[in-house]
Parts: structure tokens; C-alpha cells; sequence
């Protein structure tokens, strides 16, 4: 954070990694990150959309040169078949949270009903011994609510690694048509590196 | 047909004929998949047949005896070197893979023999070197015990290579081999390592022959060329005063020789250099103005920070060649051509970026650029030359002092050779002497770790040149310190008779470290005082022959004897101790700043 102060030209960035379902391939990704000594703030790896095919959502500070030249390096691995950046303006984004708290403290003290409304919270499950509540938003909005539980004995909380969607993308599913009929030594018939420098890499 | 499906051989095992021939016949004549049962190591071995592999670079153990089993019945088939060192076996393959353009293979054992890889590959990934490199692995039920033997290969050679797997099935590894292959020699090539427990080298599978590789979806070797692009390039050549090619070993890489000299010859560029891309064209090329980097010549560092236009050709900026980067070409337009996106802007900024294969993209960029000659521009190269010939080459090459330099006997080798000799070097001053002075005629015909820098490169790298060339001499030009490190590879080239020139140029001394010591620690000469063997004795134990050569009388003879003496000899030659290498490029200073002492 202080480092976001520090150099203003650094920010928030999200990288969309579309990959082959392949054991060691997060570690491959992951020293492209630790070899240059910046911190992965969150990552999230699932299945996308297409079979076969997953998805990272890794999210970093840093200056966007830095960025453009590890999406780079992320996209020469041989099991990647495309790398996204962008900054946050560009993707609409979420995390989830669930907070644990005693039962009979929220039950008893707290006006959950309000509590919930103002937080978009939902109530996941209610036990007689606790209670557990879910909320997606952005950092400020999950942290709220555990400021807002802390004082009713917020016994376990956990977060989600960032999922963001990307607000002008198209989806993967034509791209990949792409890349699976290409002819062998054939390329897709677009260079978007060429045509906006800054922001997509296709080889 | 030559074997019947399930035969056996005389050696009571595997096929003795390729299966590749056979499952292609019965392929075509019965349109369907014909199977025939092969135990995983054999479908290695088929693997490496079918991909045109000659010779495999290797040393044995427990986790890889089920294929060392399976080679014994393919003896006529591949050519299996036994170094004496995994390290030895892995730069031996990297010396076959850049004399040869082939990909170079390696075997080694699970655990200590996969980890001595480690030093190899990481000097094949930096040098974009093509190898495949096949390691045994423990039992697959016995992964993550602990097992006698046991590493974590896969994890600890993941920086290191361009890919890797881990193969727990026969039934795997045509394709896996297939893939292995392809993506080691296709775009930028580089190291592959392929971990094969060993159930899946004992298993039986039913195979149905080997399919090269041609395509991965998620992996693009080369980028697209785009016109455009090319245009823009050729404008701003026929635009320039004062252009200035820099090629690397991506011409080589990329077969691209005759394409890049009819490109610098028609726009009349001064052209020069990275260690990488040395010999590319000839030594003597009227175009080729020398060596770029801390230890290049003269003019080409200068004047990289005076040309209009630069145009780099498949090499990297390394920090070696580019010096101080805030300072370096700032006044010029940049081209770069890589295969590699990834280059592009890594270091300097470019003005148009080429990407592709050169191969393909300097044809259409020479179609492109006017016939020119910038004569003056040329002069001006020739002119720092002079300056460098006067104050630096004459005295290293035809010194005067007492004692020999290194200089003079790469001049030596020169005049004696005439230029067509395979040059293999180590690491520190003699590799820089030998790069900058070294005549070469002919493409991969320099031998160095360039980007890692490897010291105990050479000696093996050697063995695997003379593998890659068989016809052409080979020499081995190492110091006192580097020969130390692989000097076990004798054994190998005594055993396999090898024909390299083993040429020790002893400074008694690890000179460039003690070179920095005196330019930049006040010739405080830290541990750099290094003793060595009788090496002409520790030569006559491994039945090589050599000798000694302490000044210049006897120095030409010696040379003259080792090079006309028929298999593999050593010389090693006392030369001055405290000779430093100039130019040079003080790490942090601009390549104009270069000082000739
Ligand atoms: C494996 C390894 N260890 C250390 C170094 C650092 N190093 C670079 S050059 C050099 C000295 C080499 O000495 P020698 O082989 O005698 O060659 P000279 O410079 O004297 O010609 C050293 C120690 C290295 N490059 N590689
Ligand atoms: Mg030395």
C-alpha cells in the first residue's frame, strides 16, 4: 500500500491468464512473479467457461511496464494460451467473504436484519452455536462488515481471492476456436499488440 | 516388413529394427491402428529414433536402468556417449546442439544425477539452446516419500527450462516426446526436461507408432509477420545516415545466415556482433565491424551511441552488450527483429518491433530497403579500428614483451587453421580474447555460454562440438580455473577417442576475476591466486597426449603438432599473469565510455 504511495505511477492491475489444465503450470506462473520479487495481492485459478481450459485472475501492484513485460513472460509459457492486464476501471470485480460469529451474541444484540441490508450480507447457515454470514464486494465493503462483527465476537473470517470480468472482453470461446483450428505454423489473423501496444499480447 | 509384430531379437528382448518402419507399413496398408506391445523405455528410444537423434549424451543409475536396459538393444542404433559427469553430459549435448543445429539429448538418473542437469539447463535456457533432457524418476506410488534417490526435478528445473513433465505412464510418452522435440527446437528454442518415473519406463503399453509434433494449441512459436511493420522498418532505413545492424545468435537460431547477409549487403549496413551470433557471416565480411559488448571492439561500442538507426537482429540486450542502459543508443531509432515477443521492450525500447522469424521477415525487409553504401558512415568504424589495432590489438596479438600472450596464440591457431576450426571456449579472459581475435569462416563455429557465463563449459561442450562437426578440428580454449571444473570429461574423450584440442592457456591466475580486482577493488587479489596440476601428466593418464609450451620459439610448433596430430592432444601454454582484457566497458558506464586501457 505504502509502496502504491511511494511510486505513483504504480497501481492495481488484473491479469487474465487463459491456460491448459496442466499440474505445475501455477508454479511456472507464480516464479515469473517471486523471480522479480513482486507480491501477488490475489490469485484465483478455476475452470473458465470452455472445458479443458482455466482461468487466472492474479492481481498486482505494480507500474504498468512491469506489468506488460511479466504478462509477457506469463504468455511465453508454453501451456498459455492468453494474457489479459488491466487496470481496475477496466473490470467489474468482486470478493467474497464469510464471517463465523456466535449465534446467540448476534441474536440477541445486533439488529441483523439492518446489519444484512446495509451490507448486501446473506445468512449462509444459523446453528444454535453459530452463525455464518457471506457478502461479496470489493475490499472496503467485506472489511466493513468485520468491523461492523467484531464487536459481537467475529470468531473465524475468510476471503476469496479477487474474480474479476473484464468489461469489454468478448469471451474466449471464439479466440480458442482460433487457436485450436489454426494450421500448423499458422497464426491468427490479429496482432492486437500492434494494434493497442499497451494492453493485449498475442503472439 | 523386416521384423514380425512380437518377434523376438537375438537379444532376447526389444525389436532390433526402428518400429517406426514397420507401424508406418502397416499403417498404409491396412488404413487402421496396428499395435504392438512396447515396454515405455523402448517407446523412449523409438521416440528419439524417429526424430533423427544419433547420439545421446548420459550416464547411468537406479532410476533410469529400465531404459539403459532397452538401449543395449539399440546399440546400432544411437550412439551412447558415457561422460563422466551429468553436468559433462548435458554441456556436451549443448556443444552438439549449436556445432550440429540439432536438438541435443541427455540421460540421467533420478535425485544427484538429475540435479548435476541443473547448471546445463539453466545455461541452454539463457542461450536458447535445444535439448531434451531425460531423467529417471522413482516409482510413481513412491513420489513425495522421500524415496532413496528422490528430488523434486520438475520443480527445481522449472526456471530453467522452456518446459518440462513428469511421465508416470507408458502410455504417455510418444506424445510427451512428440511435444518434447517440437517445442525444443521450434520459435526460440531451449531446454526441455522430461522426468520418467519408473514404472512407466518398465510398463508394457500397446504402441501404435510415433507422430511428430506440429502443433499446440496453447503455444506459438513464431509470431505473426505483419507487412506493415516491415514497412515501416525499411523507412526509416532508407531514411538513415547512419544505421547500424547488431545481430545475435537468433540469425544462427534461425538458420538465417544467407538471409542476413544479403540483407546487410544490399542496404550496405556496418554490422556487428554478440558472442552468440559470432561467425554468422565471416570474421573478414566487409561489413562485419567486430564484437559489441564490455570486452567488443572499439568502434561498434562507440558508435552505437551515434548511429541513427539501430537495428537489432535476434538478440537480446543483454546488460553485457548494452552497458549502462539510461545511456545507451538514446539518440536512435530502433528495429528489433526477435521470434520472441517477450524481447521486445524488455530492455530498449523499440521504435518498430519486427517480430518473427527472421528467416521469413529479412527477406521482405530486404526486398524493401534501397541498395546502398554508407561508405563514410563504414570508414568511420575503420577508423576506431585503427585506433584499437594501434593500441591494443597490435600488442596482444604480435607482442614484444618477454612473455606469451593469449592474443597471440588465438593468431596462432589463425594463421595455422585459417579460420576453419570450431572454436569452443570457457569462461573469464581467454574466452574473450579467444571471442574477439578468434577467425571464424563458417557459422557454428563458436562455442560459448554466453548469457550464464559458465565456468567448466568448455571441456565437454568440446566433446559434444566435435559430435556436431565431426569434420571440422575442434579446439578447446580454456584457463587454469574453468579446466578444473570439468576436467573429469577426459575420461571421456579418452574413451570414446575423441578429437579435441585441449589448448590451457594458464594465467595462473582466475584472471578476470583478478582483472576486476585491479581495475575495481585496488588490486586487492582476493582467493583469485589458483594453483594447478601437471596437466600434460594428469593428459598422459588419460593416454592423451601434450605438452607444455613456456615461449614463443616453441610456441608455433606446439600448436602446428597439436592440430596435425591425429585424435586428442593437450597444450597448455604459460602466458602472462597480469595481462587485462581491453577494451572494456566498466560495468555501469556507457558503451561510449569504453576505455582502451
Ligand atoms: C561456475 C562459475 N564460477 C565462478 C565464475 C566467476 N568467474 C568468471 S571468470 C572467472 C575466472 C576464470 O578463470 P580462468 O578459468 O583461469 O580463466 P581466465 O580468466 O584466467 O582466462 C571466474 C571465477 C563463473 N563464471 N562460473
Ligand atoms: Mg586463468
Amino acid at each position: 500500500m505504502t509502496d502504491h504511495i511511494l511510486n505513483p505511477e504504480k497501481q492495481e492491475y488484473n491479469i487474465t491468464v487463459y491456460t491448459e489444465n496442466q499440474i505445475g503450470l501455477l508454479t511456472r506462473i507464480a516464479i515469473i512473479f517471486s523471480r522479480r520479487k513482486i507480491n501477488i495481492e490475489s490469485l484465483n485459478t478455476s475452470p473458465s467457461e470452455i472445458e479443458s481450459i482455466h482461468r487466472f485472475n492474479i492481481v498486482i501492484t505494480e507500474s504498468e511496464g512491469v506489468v506488460r513485460k511479466v504478462c509477457r513472460q506469463i504468455e511465453k509459457q508454453v501451456e498459455v494460451l492468453k494474457v489479459y492486464y488491466n487496470t481496475n476501471e477496466d473490470v467489474i470485480w468482486q470478493e467474497m467473504a464469510l464471517y463465523k460469529v456466535p449465534t446467540d451474541q448476534i441474536a440477541e444484540k445486533a439488529l441483523v436484519e439492518r446489519l444484512l441490508r446495509e451490507n448486501g450480507a446473506r445468512v449462509v447457515v444459523i446453528r444454535h452455536d453459530y452463525t455464518v454470514f457471506e457478502t461479496t464486494g470489493h475490499r472496503e465493503e467485506t472489511d466493513a462488515l468485520i468491523l461492523k462483527l467484531q464487536p459481537f465476537g467475529l470468531i473465524e473470517f475468510v476471503r476469496s481471492a479477487r474474480v474479476a470480468i473484464i468489461k469489454h472482453s468478448e469471451g474466449f470461446n471464439r479466440k480458442l476456436r482460433e487457436f485450436e483450428s489454426m494450421e500448423p505454423g499458422h497464426e491468427p489473423g490479429e496482432n492486437e499488440y500492434l494494434d493497442k501496444r499497451d494492453k493485449v499480447f498475442t503472439m | 516388413m523386416r521384423v514380425e509384430f512380437g518377434e523376438k531379437s537375438k537379444h532376447n528382448s526389444a525389436l532390433k529394427t526402428t518400429f517406426m518402419d514397420t507401424a508406418q507399413q502397416e499403417l498404409t496398408a491396412t488404413e487402421q491402428k496396428t499395435t504392438i506391445e512396447l515396454s515405455g523405455s523402448a517407446a523412449v528410444l523409438e521416440a528419439l529414433i524417429a526424430e533423427g537423434v544419433k547420439t545421446i549424451f548420459g550416464y547411468p543409475g537406479g532410476a533410469i536402468m529400465p531404459i539403459y536396459d532397452a538401449l543395449y538393444d539399440y546399440n546400432d542404433k544411437l550412439e551412447h556417449i558415457l561422460v563422466r559427469h551429468e553436468q559433462g553430459g548435458i554441456h556436451a549435448a549443448q556443444g552438439y546442439a549449436r556445432t550440429s543445429g540439432n536438438v541435443g539429448v541427455v540421460f540421467a538418473t533420478s535425485g544427484p544425477g538429475a540435479t548435476n542437469l541443473v547448471t546445463g539447463l539453466a545455461d541452454a535456457q539463457i542461450d536458447s539452446t535445444p535439448l531434451v533432457c531425460i531423467t529417471g524418476q522413482v516409482f510413481a506410488h513412491l513420489l513425495g516419500t522421500d524415496a532413496f534417490q528422490e528430488t523434486d526435478v520438475i520443480n527445481i528445473t522449472t526456471p530453467v527450462t522452456k518446459w518440462n513433465y513428469q511421465v508416470t505412464d507408458a502410455n504417455e510418452i510418444p506424445e510427451v516426446l512428440a511435444k518434447a522435440f517440437y517445442i525444443a527446437k521450434s520459435g526460440r528454442p531451449g531446454p526441455v526436461l522430461i522426468d520418467i518415473t519408473k514404472n512407466a519406463q518398465i510398463q508394457k503399453f500397446q504402441y501404435s507408432g510415433y507422430t511428430c509434433c506440429k502443433h499446440i494449441r496453447s503455444y506459438r512459436p513464431k509470431p505473426i509477420v505483419r507487412r506493415e511493420y516491415i514497412e515501416e522498418a525499411a523507412k526509416l532505413i532508407n531514411a538513415a545516415k547512419k544505421p547500424f545492424v547488431l545481430w545475435g545468435q537468433g540469425v544462427i537460431l534461425g538458420k538465417a545466415e544467407k538471409e542476413f547477409a544479403a540483407f546487410i549487403e544490399k542496404a550496405g549496413i556496418p554490422s556487428a556482433w554478440t558472442i552468440l551470433g559470432a561467425g554468422a557471416i565471416p570474421s573478414d565480411h566487409s561489413l562485419n565491424v567486430g564484437m559489441l559488448g564490455m570486452h567488443g571492439n572499439y568502434g561498434p561500442n562507440v558508435l552505437t551511441n551515434e548511429c541513427d538507426v539501430l537495428i537489432a537482429i535476434g538478440m537480446r540486450f543483454d546488460d553485457r552488450v548494452t552497458g549502462r542502459l539510461d545511456k545507451y543508443a538514446k539518440q536512435a531509432k530502433v528495429i528489433h527483429l526477435d521470434i520472441d515477443p517477450a524481447e521486445i521492450d524488455k530492455n530498449v525500447q523499440t521504435t518498430v518491433p519486427v517480430w518473427g522469424d527472421c528467416k521469413e521477415t529479412l527477406p521482405l525487409l530486404t526486398e524493401l530497403v534501397e541498395a546502398k553504401q554508407h561508405t563514410e558512415w563504414l570508414a568511420k568504424f575503420r577508423e576506431y579500428q585503427r585506433q584499437e589495432e594501434e593500441q591494443v590489438i597490435q600488442g596482444e596479438l604480435f607482442p614484444t614483451s618477454e612473455e606469451l600472450t593469449m592474443g597471440e596464440v588465438i593468431q596462432q591457431i589463425n594463421e595455422i587453421t585459417g579460420g576453419e576450426a570450431v572454436i569452443v571456449t570457457d569462461v573469464g579472459q581467454h574466452q574473450m580474447v579467444a571471442c574477439r581475435y578468434a577467425k571464424l569462416n563458417n557459422t557454428r563455429s563458436n562455442v560459448t555460454s554466453g548469457g550464464l557465463g559458465t565456468m567448466g563449459f568448455c571441456l565437454p561442450a568440446a566433446i559434444g562440438a566435435k559430435y556436431g562437426a565431426p569434420d571440422k578440428p575442434v579446439i578447446a580454449v580454456i584457463g587454469d580455473g574453468g579446466v578444473q571444473m570439468t576436467i573429469q570429461e577426459l575420461g571421456t574423450i579418452m574413451q570414446f577417442n575423441v578429437d579435441v584440442k585441449v589448448l590451457i592457456l594458464n594465467n595462473q591466475f582466475l584472471g578476470m576475476v583478478r582483472q576486476w580486482q585491479q581495475l575495481f577493488h585496488d588490486k586487492r587479489y582476493s582467493f583469485v591466486n589458483i594453483t594447478s596440476p601437471d596437466y600434460v601428466k594428469v593428459a598422459e593418464g588419460y593416454y592423451i597426449p601434450g605438452q607444455k609450451v613456456e615461449n614463443r620459439e616453441s610456441l608455433r610448433p606446439a600448436l602446428e603438432a597439436m592440430l596435425n596430430h591425429p585424435g586428442s592432444y593437450l597444450l597448455e601454454v604459460m602466458v602472462t599473469k597480469e595481462n587485462n582484457v581491453f577494451p572494456m566497458v566498466p560495468q555501469g558506464c556507457s558503451v561510449s565510455e569504453i576505455r582502451l586501457k
